[in-house]
C-alpha cells in the first residue's frame, strides 16, 4: 500500500465558507422581509445574492486551480467520489419529500376527505378523483373556490422532454469514453450536445408551464394537484437548470484544456449528478404525468 | 516514500507561514480542532441561551394564573427554546465531539473536506440570528416575534403564523444545509481517512455512532426541508399541500415533520452512545463489552427509527392496522436498545471502577436515560398514549432521554476530553459538585412533571388548573438550580482554557484507550500529518 505516509492536501485558509454563511443570512432575511412587504427586503436579498455569486467563481475557481495544478491525488480524489455520491444521496431524500407527498394526498387524503359522514363535515358531494384540486373554501380568511382546471397529459411535450433528457444521458457518457480514450473533439462534441439537450429541455418546460397558466387553468394555486406537480417538476427543473450550468462550466473547461483520461472527478460528479436529475424525471414522467 | 515526506512537512511550514491571527484565524480556518472548539463554543452559548428562555417559562409556570407574560410570548419562547437547544446546543455540541476526535482517534491529518467542515460551522451563527432575531424586531414593531408554533411548527398554526414562522424556516434551511454538509464530511472522513491497519471493526464506537447518525441526517434532513418549503409556499405562494379545502391535508405535515423528527431523537443520541462505553471502559479499567453486538445494535436502531415515525401522533385518527403497526415497530427499538445497556453494564461488570467527573456523568446518565426509554415504552402503547398524549408526562419523557441522555452524555464527555483538548485538568472538586448538582436538580425538575402528565395537566399551556400548582412549584424551583448549576461548568471549561490547574498528562485516565491518548496534550496544531499504522 502506498498510502503509509502520504500527503493528504489540507487547504490554507479559506475566508469563502464564511462571506458564504454571511450572503445566506442576507439572502432568506432579505426573502424573508420581502415576502412580509418590509421595504429594504430586496436590496438584502441582492447584496446577498452578490456575495454568493462572488463565493461561487472564488471558490470553485480556487479548487479548479488546485485540481489543475495538481495538488489532488488519488487520495483526495476518493473523498470527492464519496462525498458527491453522499449529496446526491440527500437530494434524493429531499424529492422523496414532494413524492411522499404526492402519494399521500392522492392515497390518503383525498379518500379521507370524500368519505367522512356527511354530517360532520363541510365538504359535502366532494368526490375521490385524482388529479383534484380540493372540495373548496375558506383558506387563510379568503373563499378558495376550485376553478376548472385542465390535468397533465403524458403525451406531447412530456413525452418529448423524456426523449431528450434520456438521449442527453447517453451524450454525455459518450463524452466521457471520449474523455477516457483522450478524444478530446469527442468529449466537446459530446458535452456540447448535452448542454443543448439541457437547454431544450428547459426551453419546453418553460413552454409547458406557459401553456398550464395561460390555457389549461392549471396554476401553483389549483389544490393539491397543481401544489404537487408545480413543486415537483418545479425542482426537478431548478436541478436541470443547476446540471446544465454545470455542464457548460465542464464544457468550458474541456475546450481549455482541463481533465486527463485518468483524472478527472469533476466531469464524472457532473455527470452522475445528471444521470441523477434524469432518474428523477423518469419517476415524474410516471408518477406524475402518466398514473 | 521520503519524497512525500518532504512535501509533507514543507507544506506544513508554508501553512503555518500564513496561518492569519485573531479572528480572522477563526472566520477563515480549515484546521478541524479550530473547527472543533468553535462548534463547542456555539453550543455551550446557545445552551444557556435556551435554558434562560425556558427559565422564563418556568417563571411564568410558578403559580397559576399570568403573571409575568403573554401567552403568545410564552408560546414564542417554549418553540425556540425547543429549536435552539435541539439544533444550536445539542447536534453542534456532537459535531464539535466528532470534529475534535474523529480525526485523532482515526489517525487522520485532518477531516476530509476542511473548507467544507468550515462553511458547515458558519452556517450556524446566522441560523441562530434567524431563528431569535424576531424577539427584537417585534421590539421595534416588525412582526409579531419569534415562531410561536412550538418547534414542530405543525400546520395549519403554522401556515397561519406571523413573520416568526418564516424566519424559523429559513433558520431550518441553513441548519439544514449545515448537518448535510457536517455529516457528508464525517462519512467521507470515516470511510477514506483512517489510519493504515485501522479496518472498520476497529474504529472506536465514537466514530460508528456518527457514521449512522451522518446516515440518518442525509436520508432525513433533506425531509425536514421539504416540508418547511411546503409551509413557506402554502403561506406565500398559494398552494395547498395542508389545507383540506385545496384537498391537501395537515396531517401530511405531522408525518413529514416526523419521518425528520424521530431519526432526529437517534441523531442527538447515538454520537453520546459512541462515547461513554470509552469512558465506562477508561474508569472501569476494562476493554468495552460487547463491541461488535453494540455496532450491530446501533445499526439496528438506526434503521428501525426511520420506519416508526407515526408514533408521535397515535390520536390523530389512524386507521387500527396503523395503529398496531408503529406500535410494535416502536416498541422492537427496545430489544437493541437493551443490547446497548447489557453491554454498558457488562463493560463495568467486575471493573475495577474509580468514579471522577466522567464516569459520574457516564454512570448516571445510564440510569436516568434508562428512565427516558422505558417511559418511551409507556408511550409508545396506542391505548395508554390516548391518555398520556399532549402531556406533561412526554415533556418529562423526552427531557429525560434529551436533557439526560444527551446533554448529560455530552457533559461526561466535556469532562472526558476536556484535560485532552486544553492541555489542563478541571477542578475534580467543582466537576463533581456540578455532577451532583445537576442530577438532583434535573430529577427535580422532572419528576413532579410526571406527575402532572398522568394527573391530566397539558403541555404548552402558560396557565393551569389549581390542583397542579405544587408540583409545577417545585418543578420551578428546581429548573433554577439546574439552571445555575451550569455556571459551575462554564467555570470549568474556562477555568481549564485559561489554563488555572494542573498540566495534564497525555492519558489524563489511567484506562483510556484509543489514538487520541497517544498525543500531547494538548495536541499540535496538526496531528497526524504522518498516519500511525495501528496493527
Amino acid at each position: 500500500m502506498a498510502t503509509e505516509t502520504q500527503h493528504y492536501y489540507v487547504p490554507n485558509p479559506s475566508p469563502y465558507p464564511f462571506i458564504l454563511s454571511s450572503g445566506l443570512l442576507l439572502l432568506t432575511s432579505g426573502f424573508v422581509f420581502k415576502m412580509n412587504n418590509f421595504a429594504p427586503g430586496v436590496w438584502m436579498m441582492f447584496l446577498g445574492f452578490l456575495c454568493v455569486l462572488y463565493v461561487l467563481f472564488g471558490w470553485f475557481g480556487k479548487v479548479i486551480g488546485e485540481s489543475e495544478s495538481g495538488q489532488y491525488r488519488e487520495w483526495e480524489d476518493k473523498s470527492f467520489r464519496i462525498a458527491m455520491i453522499v449529496f446526491i444521496s440527500s437530494e434524493v431524500a429531499f424529492f422523496a419529500a414532494f413524492f411522499g407527498a404526492l402519494f399521500f394526498v392522492r392515497n390518503i387524503g383525498i379518500p379521507e376527505l370524500a368519505h367522512f359522514d356527511p354530517s360532520l363535515t363541510p365538504y359535502k358531494g366532494f368526490t375521490a378523483i385524482w388529479p383534484s384540486a380540493g372540495p373548496g373554501g375558506m383558506v387563510l380568511g379568503k373563499l378558495y373556490e376550485v376553478a376548472k382546471f385542465e390535468p397533465m397529459k403524458p403525451l406531447g411535450l412530456p413525452a418529448i422532454n423524456t426523449m431528450i433528457l434520456l438521449t442527453s444521458g447517453l451524450t454525455v457518457t459518450w463524452a466521457h469514453w471520449g474523455l477516457v480514450k483522450d478524444n478530446r473533439r469527442q468529449l466537446i462534441l459530446g458535452l456540447f450536445m448535452t448542454v443543448v439537450l439541457g437547454i431544450s429541455f428547459l426551453l419546453c418546460q418553460a413552454y409547458e408551464y406557459h401553456h398550464a397558466y395561460t390555457e389549461m387553468g392549471l396554476t401553483l394555486g389549483t389544490g393539491a394537484y397543481g401544489a404537487t406537480f408545480f413543486m415537483l417538476t418545479g425542482f426537478h427543473g431548478f436541478h436541470v437548470l443547476l446540471g446544465t450550468i454545470m455542464l457548460t462550466v465542464i464544457l468550458l473547461r474541456s475546450i481549455n484544456g482541463h481533465f486527463k483520461p485518468n483524472h478527472h472527478f469533476a466531469f464524472e460528479g457532473v455527470a452522475w449528478y445528471w444521470h441523477f436529475v434524469d432518474v428523477v424525471w423518469l419517476l415524474l414522467f410516471v408518477l406524475v404525468y402518466w398514473l | 516514500m521520503s519524497t512525500a515526506t518532504t512535501t509533507a512537512t514543507h507544506d506544513h511550514s508554508h501553512h503555518d507561514h500564513h496561518a492569519p491571527s485573531g479572528v480572522m484565524r477563526w472566520l477563515t480556518t480549515t484546521n478541524h480542532k479550530d473547527i472543533g472548539t468553535m462548534y463547542l463554543t456555539f453550543a455551550l452559548v446557545m445552551f444557556l441561551v435556551g435554558g434562560t428562555m425556558i427559565l422564563g417559562v418556568r417563571a411564568e409556570l410558578f403559580k397559576p394564573g399570568l403573571q409575568l407574560m403573554k401567552p403568545e410570548f410564552f408560546n414564542q419562547l417554549i418553540g425556540v427554546h425547543a429549536l435552539v437547544m435541539i439544533f444550536a446546543a445539542l447536534m453542534p455540541a456532537a459535531t464539535g465531539f466528532a470534529n475534535w476526535m474523529l480525526p485523532l482517534q482515526l489517525g487522520a491529518p485532518d477531516m476530509a473536506l476542511p473548507r467544507l467542515n468550515n462553511w458547515g460551522f458558519w452556517l450556524l451563527p446566522p441560523a441562530a440570528i434567524l431563528l431569535t432575531a424576531p424577539f427584537t424586531l417585534a421590539l421595534f414593531g416588525i412582526g409579531d416575534g419569534a415562531v410561536a408554533t412550538g418547534w414542530t411548527l405543525y400546520a395549519p398554526l403554522s401556515v397561519q403564523g406571523g413573520i416568526g414562522v418564516d424566519f424559523a424556516i429559513f433558520s431550518v434551511h441553513l441548519l439544514g444545509i449545515s448537518s448535510v454538509l457536517g455529516s457528508i464530511n464525517i462519512i467521507v472522513t470515516i470511510f477514506n481517512m483512517r489510519a493504515p491497519g485501522m479496518t472498520l471493526f476497529k474504529m472506536p464506537l465514537f466514530a460508528w455512532g456518527w457514521l449512522i447518525t451522518a446516515f440518518l441526517l442525509i436520508a432525513t434532513i433533506p425531509v425536514l426541508a421539504g416540508a418547511v418549503t411546503m409551509l413557506l409556499t402554502d403561506r406565500h405562494f398559494g398552494t395547498h399541500f395542508f389545507d383540506a379545502a385545496g384537498g391537501g391535508d395537515p396531517i401530511l405535515f405531522q408525518h413529514l415533520f416526523w419521518f425528520f423528527g424521530h431519526p432526529e431523537v437517534y441523531i442527538l443520541l447515538l454520537p453520546v452512545w459512541g462515547f461513554i462505553p470509552h469512558i465506562l471502559s477508561a474508569f472501569s479499567r476494562k476493554p468495552v463489552y460487547g463491541y461488535k453486538a453494540q455496532v450491530y445494535s446501533f445499526w439496528a436502531i438506526g434503521i428501525l427509527s426511520v420506519v416508526v415515525w407515526a408514533h408521535h401522533f397515535f390520536t390523530v385518527g389512524m386507521p387500527v392496522p396503523a395503529l398496531l403497526y408503529f406500535m410494535y415497530s416502536t416498541m422492537s427499538i427496545s430489544l437493541p436498545l437493551a443490547v446497548l445497556f447489557f453491554c454498558w453494564i457488562a463493560t463495568m461488570w467486575k471493573g475495577s471502577m474509580s468514579f471522577e467527573t466522567p464516569m459520574l456523568f457516564a454512570t448516571g446518565w445510564i440510569i436516568l436515560f434508562g428512565i427516558g426509554g422505558l417511559t418511551g415504552l409507556v408511550l409508545a402503547d396506542v391505548a395508554a398514549d390516548a391518555q398520556y398524549h399532549h402531556s406533561y408526562f412526554v415533556v418529562a419523557h423526552f427531557h429525560y432521554t434529551l436533557f439526560a441522555g444527551g446533554i448529560m452524555g455530552i457533559m461526561a464527555g466535556v469532562y472526558f476530553w476536556l484535560p485532552k483538548m486544553t492541555g489542563y485538568m478541571y477542578s475534580e472538586k467543582l466537576g463533581k459538585l456540578h455532577f451532583w448538582m445537576t442530577a438532583i436538580a434535573f430529577n427535580m425538575t422532572f419528576i413532579p412533571q410526571f406527575f402532572l402528565g398522568l394527573a391530566g395537566m397539558p403541555r404548552r399551556i402558560p396557565d393551569y388548573a389549581l390542583q397542579f400548582a405544587e408540583f409545577n412549584m417545585i418543578s420551578s424551583i428546581a429548573a433554577f438550580i439546574l439552571g445555575l448549576s451550569q455556571l459551575i461548568l462554564v467555570y470549568n471549561i474556562v477555568s481549564c482554557v485559561r489554563g488555572k490547574g494542573e498540566k495534564a498528562k497525555d492519558n489524563p485516565w489511567e484506562g483510556a484507550q484509543g489514538l487520541e491518548w497517544t498525543l500531547p496534550s494538548p495536541p499540535p496544531y496538526h496531528s497526524f500529518t504522518e498516519q500511525p499504522v495501528v496493527k
